[in-house]
């Protein structure tokens, strides 16, 4: 049956005279990114029913802050999750090892009064090495990853016990909680707005147009098919308003937070890696089709190796975020942090089934779920009903998903 | 005698593809009735339209069951007359018992609550009746496949069966366990059970059919009578069945093709000796068993072999040791010795294999067609680990437009494609990554006609360029067009090697269907 519909398909390809018309194009492009388009209409549409609903609390500039500084930790680990759910892979030990990373950063930092720059290099190696073991058990013992992580969700959180004894630790120094809840410091002469933000700002704008140009330029040199310059101007001033505006949200108190330029670096070094490098095109053909894969000359085993000792390693780095932000170590730190980035990814457009998702998604996934956090909070909607709602939202999304690929009929 | 069974002027029609076409079947009461044909003649079809697969409506023609026009819906329907088909991959639940595995979905329950006293005591008895000794609690895991295969029989007689049909049942058995279970059919056929089997084993038909059908290209050719008594010595020859097989005209299916006259021409470029692989799972089991070939620069060497002989293993296995058990074996490029101990080795020596299940091993059907291509030679289009995503589509255009991949845009996901352009997406994908010798495993497997000469001409193109191809397929017109020699394979064994001008699909076939330890 599948085969008549595909023939079918085939069979009336339409004509491709090199020149369709905007609409085409952009029905095209809609059509490609449904997905991640419908959420980041949800996300708008989100964004603007809790900005009346809260009486225009949710963006003001000190809530914006909050909103990066609260959702960091999930969105560095949402981006891990992503690559590891694209391998066609899950992790359920990330929120145990945040914890476990958090507390052995206090015996450094804490107890042993351990420099907290070399603290901050030995918590990610321990991270790496967390999903080093782990990977090693997935890629080349085989054991379904679902019970590796498992088994890892409970050894690190028993160790997360073990090295705190029960107890929390604090205070951490100054220095390291400025990762988490410092600001770029002002500079220059006083305008109203924080300068060294709106010259970020206005960095990422150069960077983003030229960065779109170069990629119109270099398709037209291999003439391909590209964008009326009509609408690319468009595309351009639509990237810039964005931008701007957060940027000048963000200036209008204390300016950018050192975490939104973790997060951005994080967010712009893997939608790089993803989409743009050999080893990113490994991955998506590993979960797409891993026997494939291994016939095309992928090797399948250090591929799968390296995406978890790379979610080990961002487990690693939210965990620091996660800690200098509460500014103490606890045992109980990270419940339930798997779970949302996990959401995150899966709202964000991942499959269940692997080979498919962004990084750019996750990223738009997690935001949907702080947001909601957030102005669920400022409207005064109790945690109970806040969890209801989010599992709602994830089976919507994922819903909608399934429901848009059988009208597709593929 | 009296007809059980009458099929007449059943067609079969999928999109684009005729598998069956007018086809007529009768089966007289308690016979052997054998069915012969090559890979893709329709046997398989038409017994799956007898059992209900395809339900009445989605066929033309008449099935008559012992004196009723039949319609079956489903499987269930035709099994409430006595239709019981086992199919070639068993139907079974390793990790339940015997007992279960022969009650499933017919359970011994009252109310939902399974009386296991009840079932032990039928399944012992029904056991007892294919001839095994073993436990009903045993797991089903826990035996071999010959008694896998009786298990199956079991749980057809549970179903008081009165036309059992066997699609291919020795093809995974060794001698003894394949003789017992000719043994075991004979007795039904006593106990006045009805049987159709499809076998490419002409000795077995030749030893237990009452009578043969012979279909070709979803046609049947005849049907002849191979003993008017039980106990007679067969009237058909495995000449005249085979005959009967193939009997078809080679017209014009095949582009001319350049020979290659480089100063190389006549070097070796790939040489396999001795190559032994055993079985995933079975340890028992040699799939292929020191088999040794080669091929030169600017030849097409073909492997031909019916189903199970082991030529998919074969390639797979010298590919990167992707299949079974590597035991022994040395492949030399060039003339040199090399080691294939991964796939990644394997393209850096100049090796490619294009796979027979395009969709399982060759495709990711979520990606587009461009990155389909460039996945194996991502190196190619690349600049210190980073893709040049334009680079890359320009590639893929060029193979779009010289491959005729029917397209709109190389943008396009592969799953949406038909088979024929999937192939050539598998095909480009490896001829991208420029390698010297290609292995290619059944490339015009399930295309129609107009695409397979478009992949004949492709195939003639690289071998006229120097590249050494191996060419594994079913369909012996198709070696016999466009091979220079011909390997055959039977049973994991290398059976023959037949030069282009002596090569007939008679002797392909009698080299093919010789079994076991026959020699000469």
């Amino acid at each position: 049956m599948s085969t008549a519909t595909q023939d079918t398909k085939s069979a009336a390809p339409p004509p491709n005279d090199g020149s369709p018309g905007i609409g085409t194009l952009l029905v095209q492009s809609l059509r490609a990114n449904v997905r991640q388009y419908g959420m980041l209409v949800a996300l708008a549409l989100i964004i603007v029913i809790f900005q009346i609903w809260s009486d225009n609390i949710l963006l003001r500039p000190l809530n914006v802050t909050n909103l990066v500084q609260q959702n960091g930790y999930i969105l560095i680990l949402a981006i891990g999750m992503m690559i590891v759910i694209i391998a066609g892979h899950i992790d359920l030990s990330v929120g145990s090892l945040v914890a476990f990373v958090g507390a052995f950063a206090g015996v450094l930092m804490v107890n042993h009064d351990v420099p907290w720059p070399l603290a901050v290099i030995l918590c990610l190696l321990v991270g790496a090495a967390a999903g080093a073991w782990q990977g090693f058990w997935i890629a080349y013992v085989g054991i379904p990853s679902f019970i590796v992580t498992l088994a890892g969700m409970l050894v690190f959180r028993g160790g997360t016990q073990i090295l705190l004894d029960g107890q929390s630790l604090s205070p951490f120094p100054e220095g390291f909680r400025k990762i988490s809840i410092g600001f770029i410091p002002e500079m220059g002469p006083y305008t109203q707005y924080h300068n060294p933000t709106m010259v970020i700002g206005l960095a990422v704008c150069a960077a983003a147009v030229w960065q779109e140009w170069r990629g119109r330029q270099q398709r037209a040199a291999y003439e391909l098919d590209v964008m009326p310059i009509g609408l690319f101007y468009v595309k351009c001033a639509a990237i810039v308003a964005a931008v701007m505006a957060f940027a000048m949200t963000l200036s209008s108190w204390h300016g950018a937070p050192v975490g939104l330029l973790i997060l951005a670096g994080l967010m712009v070094i893997f939608s790089f890696v993803m989409r743009n490098t050999v080893v990113g095109r490994h991955v998506y053909a590993l979960g797409g089709n891993q026997p494939a894969a291994k016939l095309s000359g992928v090797r399948d085993k250090r591929v799968t190796f390296m995406v978890f000792v790379n979610m080990g390693l961002l487990a690693a780095l939210a965990g620091l975020v996660f800690t200098a932000r509460l500014g103490s170590a606890t045992p109980s730190a990270g419940l339930n942090f798997e779970l949302e980035a996990i959401a995150a990814a899966f709202i964000g457009g991942a499959s269940a089934s692997g080979g498919v998702g962004t990084v750019l998604g996750a990223i738009i996934g997690g935001l949907v779920l702080g947001v909601l956090n957030n102005g669920m909070s400022l409207v005064g909607i109790g945690t109970e009903y806040q969890q209801v709602i989010k599992g709602l939202v994830l089976l919507a999304a994922v819903g909608f998903d399934i429901w848009n690929k059988r009208r597709v009929g593929s | 005698m009296n007809h059980i069974l009458e099929m007449r002027s059943i067609t079969k029609t999928f999109p684009g593809v005729k598998a069956l076409s007018d086809v007529n079947l009768l089966i007289r009461e308690g016979e052997i009735h054998a069915i012969c044909g090559e890979n893709g003649a329709g046997k398989s079809t038409l017994m799956k339209v007898l059992s209900g697969v395809y339900p009445h409506g989605s066929y033309e023609g008449d099935i008559q069951f012992q004196g009723e026009v039949c319609a079956f819906k489903d499987i269930k329907a035709s099994e409430q007359r006595g239709i019981v088909i086992i199919h070639q991959e068993l139907a079974l639940i390793p990790y339940l018992s015997i007992a279960e595995n022969i009650f499933l979905g017919n359970e011994h329950a009252k109310g939902g609550l399974i009386s296991w006293n009840e079932t032990l005591k039928h399944a012992t008895a029904l056991l007892k009746r294919v001839g095994l000794t073993e436990s009903p609690q045993t797991r089903v895991a826990d035996i071999g496949v010959g008694k896998q295969q009786l298990v199956e029989i079991a749980k057809a007689l549970s179903k008081e069966v009165k036309l059992l049909i066997l699609d291919e049942p020795t093809a995974a058995l060794n001698d003894e366990d394949s003789g017992k279970l000719l043994e075991l059919l004979l007795e039904f056929k006593a106990q006045g059970i009805s049987c159709i089997i499809i076998s490419h084993k002409l000795n077995e038909i030749r030893r237990v059919a009452d009578s043969v059908t012979i279909l070709r290209d979803g046609q049947t050719i005849e049907t002849m009578v191979v003993r008017e008594t039980p106990e007679a010595e067969p009237q058909v020859s495995e000449d005249r069945i085979i005959r009967g097989m193939v009997g078809r005209d080679l017209d014009n299916r095949f582009p001319e093709r350049t020979p290659y006259e480089g100063d190389d021409a006549s070097e070796v470029a790939m040489a396999i000796e001795d190559w032994t692989v055993r079985h995933p799972i079975d340890q028992q089991r040699n799939v292929v068993d020191g088999v040794s070939l080669n091929v030169r620069r600017g030849e097409i060497v073909g492997i031909a072999g019916l189903m199970g002989a082991g030529r998919t293993e074969l390639a797979m296995s010298v590919f990167g040791r992707a299949y079974g058990r590597y035991t022994g074996g040395r492949v030399y490029r060039d003339g040199k010795e090399v080691r294939t101990r991964t796939v990644p080795e394997a393209i850096e020596h100049g090796i490619a294999y294009v796979t027979e299940d395009r969709k399982h091993y060759g495709l990711n059907l979520d990606d587009t067609i461009s990155r389909n291509i460039s996945l194996s030679s991502l190196a190619k289009v690349a600049r210190r680990g980073v893709v040049n995503e334009h680079e890359e589509s320009r590639v893929a255009e060029r193979f779009r437009k010289t491959m005729n991949i029917k397209a709109p845009t190389v943008f396009e996901q592969v799953g949406k494609l038909s088979g024929g352009n999937q192939q050539k997406v598998v095909l480009s994908k490896w001829i991208h990554v420029g390698p010297e010798v290609l292995i290619l495993d059944e490339p015009t497997r399930g295309i129609d006609v107009g695409a397979k000469y478009e992949i004949y001409t492709v195939i003639n193109d690289l071998a006229a360029q120097g590249k050494a191809v191996v060419f594994i397929s079913s369909e012996l017109g198709e070696l016999l067009g466009m091979c220079d020699r011909i390997y055959t394979m039977a049973a994991g064994r290398l059976t023959g090697e037949v030069p282009r001008a002596e090569a007939t699909q008679e002797v392909l076939m009698r080299h093919m269907t010789r079994d076991r330890g026959d020699e000469g």
